[in-house]
């Protein structure tokens, strides 16, 4: 099914047909790839959170396992994303009388890459944090407190910082790519629906089969 | 600490340490507000709401900074873990103080009452985290 969405993201989105908005013109195909990257990592951060929760409950370590790797895949996603961005950025909107590295420091203040680049900062904290602790148990139970406290903090803040400031980036009124008048066309959205589903479900799919080889190897160094 | 395991509840140890460090935090930027003023002046147009920020902003730093220590201390490298940790999830706080405290500064603007209720509202999302959370950290 994943393989099935995102051949239909490709073809659909790369040839169908797309609205030419002033500035944008055919780098609007960039949707597609660059917001689904960051829809998926939103996702795959909050699955990770979930499995914290479920640890702290059970104190089972396959859901810490499980919490561990979603994040591991929400970073590489926010990474995609990051450079996805940065090609539509370089496009849309650097001054092109200028060199590139110049305009660079101004777009590097938009409110909303400081607060993504916050968001994967939160979890390569994450990760420092986990390898820091030598026993195991501890290293689960205080890093799925950490994961709790910084998710529930930083999300909030990130959802509602970027409308507060001023920014270049759109989506500043209303949900981001999800309002239908304004933002994108209908045309658009029958991709662009589907597009999301196919980038979260291949994260999840990556991340399940990291998930079965880790148990494979904690299997065998216990045995 | 086995002892103070036996003595105190987790939610009454944790609120008691986010007070103590609350005031104490507040105590100290009270003190270095007062150096400020005596050593370099007073730009302050605003000056009531201006001390108001500096506590409420001593205030949630310190509750953000108190339940992290916590983690750090389980974690036993407390220095370096600490900032490594304390860093990301203190920017937004630290972003939306700055907007607040400029306004501080010019008799043109107005002090945006929303900013302060958010900054209140993740004070006590804090609290409460830290309530829920602190068990967990507690107990060995």
């Amino acid at each position: 099914m994943t393989t099935c969405l995102l051949a239909y993201t490709f073809l659909a989105g790369l040839l169908g047909p797309v609205p030419r908005l002033p500035l944008l013109q055919e780098t609007i195909r960039n949707l597609y790839f660059h917001v689904c990257m960051w829809f998926a990592m939103m996702i795959l951060f909050t699955i990770s959170v979930v499995h914290s929760i479920r640890y702290l409950r059970t104190l089972q370590p396959k859901f810490d396992r499980a919490a561990r790797l979603y994040a591991g895949t929400g970073i590489l996603f926010g990474l995609l994303g990051y450079s996805t961005g940065a090609i539509w950025a370089s496009f849309t909107w650097a001054d092109p009388n200028i060199p590139l590295l110049d305009s660079f420091s101004t777009i590097a203040r938009d409110p909303k890459l400081i607060g993504a680049a916050v968001a994967l900062l939160v979890y390569a904290a994450y990760m420092v944090l986990r390898d820091s602790i030598n026993d195991i148990d501890k290293r689960a139970r205080i890093s799925a407190v950490y994961n709790v406290f910084a998710f529930v903090l930083l999300f909030p803040a990130i959802w509602i910082l970027p409308r507060i400031l001023p920014s270049l980036h759109p989506g500043n009124e209303g949900n981001p790519a999800l309002d239908v008048k304004n933002d994108i066309s209908a045309g658009m959205r029958i991709v662009f629906y589907p597009a999301v589903l196919g980038w979260t479900l291949l994260g999840v799919w990556i991340t399940q089969l990291k998930i079965r080889l880790q148990t494979l190897v904690d299997k065998k160094f216990e045995s | 600490m086995l002892y103070y395991y036996t003595l105190n509840h987790p939610t009454s140890f944790i609120l008691a340490k986010l007070l103590y460090n609350g005031v104490l935090m507040m105590a100290m930027s009270a003190i270095s507000l007062l150096f400020f003023f005596l050593l370099m002046g007073n730009p302050v147009d605003k000056m009531g709401a201006f001390i108001g920020m500096v506590f409420l902003g001593g205030f949630s730093l310190s509750l953000v900074f108190g339940f992290l220590a916590a983690i750090a201390a389980r974690a036993q490298q407390n220095a370096a873990v600490m900032a490594i940790l304390g860093f990301p999830v203190i920017i937004p706080q630290v972003v939306l103080l700055m907007r607040l405290s400029s306004t501080a500064f010019s008799p043109l603007l107005n002090i945006p009452t929303p900013t302060v209720l958010l900054l209140l509202a993740l004070d006590a999302l804090v609290i409460l985290l830290a309530v829920i959370l602190f068990p967990f950290l507690w107990k060995d």
